[in-house]
């Protein structure tokens, strides 16, 4: 069993003729919390689509658990996907159903256990991410961080070895934002999983991970533990990193000159 | 002159090749909720929880349209058989419009709107939250866990509810008719039973309504799946619904009452 779960070697994806991710080289070894950063539209969550089997490599090589996802057919994914879990950006759940069945949801699709089982099971889950008391809620009825928390619940419900978050503090007030992270981090760790966090909150992630991968327009333009990312002297990280308005990423959209515009010119 | 005939055509040209695109995906659709339709008949609850939804839920509209549509066929069908003297047939020219055109083509234009509309949007709402994404991830297939259901319960609600809107529109000629008009009883129960043929007239009816609620559901689900992720989106999805379910319940009428009936 190799130490990496997952091994991105040269990957390259492009939707038709539009090259969204170039030569990308990527590996998460077991048991870490991997962020991949960078600004919006760079690629990051077609990354993680990649990762989960939603798309297929153009080029280049991914492999999850020894397995490459590009050569599997729908059964192979399906059989892999039992054992991923994925957190979506505003939870996902499903709203016709309370917060104990959309947890219970796996459980009764991909197992034959006892009823009562499956209700030991999503309670030992929901208390987890401290919900147990909000079991018979309907997801309407949830703040954007108890969502959240119910869909990581949920996405934990068949013990995973990987977990894929999208965005996962978007939209969350500090405190939220903080328990997420704690819990992103902590879960990890107590069920062995590997988790990949896509996201653009530096200072939450940088709290949390060990290792970072930068994204911009496609190529991978840094990575390292997050120390090293908080130092780094490439302008770019630089600039996300601190939250600075100009740098290689501009304020201004490109536009013709500004007194053109405004017809003062002469 | 040649330049703008040429665009005009090509557009027409490209519309209808994108039209007659969408069908064949509609239809490879079709054809895929078909193959995945055997997980929902072993968890048949879940079929029994849609035909709640879309047709315990579209009961009350079923139920008083009929009885309107049967009123107002019972006060028109009086006054022209009265020139004719032929009143007492009046229970027959009820039950027959009713059981024949009215019943399945007033309550498949009802059910498209009703639970037509509503599935459409709620499918699509399912796609832009990501729920059906997320389905996906679960390794559980969508088609399978969302759409075969949704299909077979409206399926199976739409000749109960035709039935239901037949039954309640020949209790509504009745109302008017004999209760309130005074046509005589034994003759408006009498000739409407030895009119109606059980083959020929009530079992095509369950056809026709067989095949609407086939063509609703199919048209519902479909848009819904194929909707752009967007408020948008969702909004012009379901009002394709009811545009494409009432054209095609109105065209496919014409096209089985032609068969069925021939004046034989």
């Amino acid at each position: 069993m190799s130490d990496n779960l997952i091994e991105i070697r040269d990957l390259s994806f492009a939707y038709g003729p539009r090259q969204v991710l170039k030569d990308i080289n990527l590996n998460a070894r077991r048991g870490q919390v991997i962020a991949i950063m960078g600004n919006s539209g760079c690629g990051k969550t077609t990354l993680l689509r990649l990762i989960g089997g939603a798309l297929r490599p153009t080029s280049g090589s991914l492999l999850v658990d020894g397995t490459e996802m590009g050569q599997l057919d729908q059964a192979g994914l399906y059989r892999l996907r039992r054992r991923m879990g994925m957190l979506f950006q505003f939870g996902a759940l499903f709203t016709d159903m309370s917060v104990f069945d959309n947890v219970a949801f796996q459980l009764r699709e991909h197992t034959d256990l006892p009823e009562a089982m499956i209700r030991d099971l999503v309670f030992m889950k929901l208390n987890a991410v401290g919900l147990r008391g909000a079991h018979d809620l309907m997801p309407s009825e949830l703040s954007g961080g108890m969502a959240r928390r119910v869909a990581l619940a949920r996405s934990i419900a068949l013990d995973p070895m990987l977990i894929l978050y999208d965005e996962p503090f978007a939209g969350l007030d500090p405190i939220s934002l903080g328990v997420t992270g704690n819990l992103i981090r902590r879960m990890t760790d107590t069920l062995g999983m590997t988790s990949i966090v896509v996201t653009h909150d530096v200072q939450e992630s940088l709290k949390m991970v060990d290792y970072v991968y930068f994204v911009s327009e496609g190529v991978i333009v840094a990575q390292g533990a997050p120390a090293e990312i908080k130092d780094s002297p490439l302008p770019y990280v630089h600039q996300f990193v601190h939250g600075e308005e100009n740098g290689p990423v501009p304020f201004h959209y490109p536009a013709p000159d500004y007194a053109l515009d405004l017809g003062l010119a002469a | 002159m040649i330049d703008t005939l040429l665009a005009t055509l090509r557009r027409i040209g490209g519309r209808t090749v994108d039209r007659v695109w969408r069908m064949g995906v509609a239809a490879r659709f079709f054809l895929l909720v078909l193959l995945h339709s055997g997980p929902s008949f072993r968890r048949f609850h879940l079929i029994v929880r849609e035909i709640f939804t879309a047709g315990v839920l579209s009961l009350i509209i079923i139920l008083v349209s009929g009885l309107f549509v049967g009123m107002v066929l019972g006060l028109q069908g009086y006054e022209t058989l009265q020139t004719y003297g032929a009143e007492e047939s009046l229970g027959v020219l009820v039950s027959l419009s009713l059981v024949r055109e009215l019943g399945p083509v007033v309550a498949a234009l009802l059910f498209a709107s009703r639970a037509g509309s509503a599935i459409t949007a709620e499918i699509g709402l399912m796609k832009a939250t990501e729920q059906i994404a997320a389905m996906e991830m679960m390794a559980v297939d969508p088609i399978a866990r969302v759409v075969a259901p949704r299909f077979w319960g409206a399926v199976i609600s739409m000749p109960l509810l035709a039935a239901l809107f037949s039954a309640m529109g020949v209790v509504g000629g009745y109302l008017v008719g004999v209760v309130l008009i005074g046509v005589d009883e034994g003759s408006f129960w009498s000739q409407m039973q030895a009119a109606v043929d059980f083959q020929e007239d009530i079992l095509n009816g369950v056809i026709k309504s067989v095949v609407f609620g086939i063509a609703i559901t199919i048209i519902a689900l479909f848009e819904g799946y194929d909707a752009p992720p967007t408020a948008e989106g969702v909004s012009r999805a379901t009002t394709r619904t009811v545009v494409t379910s009432s054209l095609a319940i109105l065209g496919l009428d014409f096209v089985l009452t032609a068969f069925m009936f021939r004046g034989v």
